[in-house]
């Protein structure tokens, strides 16, 4: 039963982290594009860095540093008066109450708690990716388009929003899309985040022994994972053939080759 | 213990030499750099072999894969669709986890008065069976790139070659292949980059760091749960990782230029990397 949970987990997952990230990604795109040079280097700065290292590392690190991020705040605020140090030697030790969630709070807690941080790991990660995908995609809306926009007396920002937000996405799309199945072959890497999904499980129910459990049977573990091997390759097959439905579909009525050769046909 | 003596201990503390026990309190700077250093010659090792190994299954995928024949073509494109459709990660696990079932046979034999033995236990260890599947996994991914490259090479070069009377072997080896690799250079760079990040995954997936001798990002977890401090481990790998990134760019970016060398000089494009960093 939770086996089939755990796959929930991940569908939930990939649902929330997909928008969240893409609103990363927007932020981090026009943050780049930007006209203050600060906002301009921060932008490219997040995107750069994050793109240059192995997502793994970002995962092991944030999870981390996140929870000793919100634990300091919050023992910050909580407990004025602890006079301790909280590095003591190789321990982080912050007062009782300011634990992120409280030792006393039920399991479900700790494990949504897990799961948040994983979902923010997840979109500040795929955030930069997406950053780039429409920084690049906004570059490749046709100039002749925003400047006629400015002849026709529309503001900065009403050419922004009314001319290049709806024509970046079908140039945006092929690098979405591509994001979007990496995205899907990720998130295994939950379980390192401390997350019980669909890897924790195959685990623990394929062995023949667990820490709780003896189970009758043998080692399972290989099936199990072959299991999971069809159903990604399931999934990123119906997302290939949904993505391509969906270029068609953005791509008509637009000044590129594809929209022309549709205007065409019709 | 000044950093002399650390790097000395634990150079290579990666390949099994050196101190045995890793520092467990008071642990420098120094100690974190050289060990981390240290587990970086094994995701070297991984990436070099598997873009060599790789680079080769790759050119034969897409040759096959663009064979009008069924028979040839339909193994190839299954091959790319598994190994592209699904997680590296579970690719690892299912892979060793298929490595443990295998029975063990073993064969001994003599090379050059030396004694080996080869067995098929060997493909538990990461060294044999994470380089195998990475292998693969970058032959699919290559292998998708060099087709489409295959499929964009200019017809009149192809028309140029049959003037010629260039065929089978010759054809391809002369006129094709040079295009095909000059045509998906810079995508292959960012596969390069990307299997160079992917092999930190190696002991994260199920094969075991035997005798604690792992990775670079096995080091640095090591030290981040040793010292409950990841400000300083993550962002060393991070640095190293960069560095390495910079190597491959390079290094492409030289043969690169050496395939295009023969366009003329004013119409070529300077070989620009660009990223795209997604694949």
């Amino acid at each position: 039963m939770l086996f089939y949970q755990s796959f929930l987990t991940v569908l939930l997952l990939l649902a929330i982290t997909a928008p969240v990230s893409l609103a990363f990604g927007f932020g981090g795109a026009v943050a780049s594009r930007s006209h203050v040079p600060p906002v301009a280097w921060f932008g490219k700065l997040y995107t750069s860095i994050v793109r240059g290292v192995p997502d793994i590392v970002f995962f092991l690190f944030f999870v981390i540093a996140l929870d000793q991020g919100i634990e300091w705040l919050r023992h910050q605020a909580l407990c004025p008066d602890w006079s301790e140090p909280i590095r003591q030697g190789n321990d982080f030790l912050v007062c009782p109450q300011a634990k992120a969630p409280l030792s006393t709070a039920p399991q479900w807690i700790h494990e949504v708690y897990n799961f948040c941080l994983a979902i923010f790991t997840f979109a500040i990660v795929f955030g930069a990716f997406a950053a780039n995908v429409l920084y690049g995609a906004m570059n490749a809306v046709p100039k002749a388009q925003l400047e006629t926009a400015h002849a026709y007396g529309m503001s900065n920002r009403q050419t922004f929003w009314r001319i290049l937000v709806p024509q970046m996405w079908v140039y945006a799309l092929p690098g979405l899309g591509n994001l979007w199945m990496i995205l899907i072959k990720a998130t295994p890497l939950l379980f390192l985040l401390g997350v019980r999904d669909i890897v924790y499980w195959a685990r623990e129910l394929g062995g023949s022994k667990t820490a709780v459990y003896a189970y009758p049977h043998g080692d399972w573990r290989l099936y199990y994972f072959l299991f999971l091997l069809v159903f990604y390759l399931a999934f990123t097959r119906v997302s290939e053939i949904a993505i391509e439905r969906m270029t068609r579909k953005l791509s008509h009525g637009q000044a590129t080759a594809a929209g022309e050769q549709m205007r065409r046909e019709a | 213990m000044i950093c002399g003596d650390t790097f000395q201990a634990y150079a290579l503390r990666s390949l099994g030499h050196g101190e045995r026990l890793l520092p467990k309190a008071d642990i420098t700077l120094c100690d974190q750099v050289v060990l981390i250093g240290s587990g970086l010659i094994w995701n070297i090792y991984f990436a070099a072999i598997a873009l060599l190994a790789g680079f080769f299954l790759a050119t034969a995928l897409a040759v096959a894969k663009s064979r009008p024949s069924r028979w040839i073509r339909k193994p190839a494109e299954w091959f790319i669709f598994v190994f592209r459709g699904s997680p590296l990660f579970i690719q690892f696990f299912l892979a060793y986890l298929a490595f443990v079932k295998l029975p063990k046979v073993g064969v001994e034999f003599m090379l050059f008065g030396i004694e080996f033995d080869a067995g098929t236990h060997w493909l538990t260890r990461a060294w044999l069976g994470a380089t195998l599947v990475l292998v693969f996994n970058t032959a699919a991914y290559t292998g998708e790139i060099f087709y489409g490259a295959l499929r964009s090479v200019p017809k009149g070069d192809l028309e140029a070659a049959d003037a010629y009377g260039l065929t089978g072997w010759h054809r391809f080896r002369r006129v094709v292949w040079p295009t095909m690799l000059r045509l998906a250079w810079p995508a292959y760079t960012n596969e390069a980059i990307f299997l160079f990040h992917a092999t930190t995954l190696v002991y994260f997936s199920g094969f075991p760091a035997r005798k604690q001798m792992g990775d670079a990002l096995y080091y640095a977890s090591y030290f981040a749960d040793k010292t409950f401090n990841p400000f300083v481990p993550y962002p060393i790998v991070a640095g190293f990782f960069i560095l390495g990134t910079l190597v491959i760019i390079l290094t492409f970016g030289l043969v690169g230029k050496r395939l295009n060398r023969h366009l003329p000089q004013i119409n070529r494009k300077r070989f620009r990397f660009r990223p795209q960093w997604i694949r």
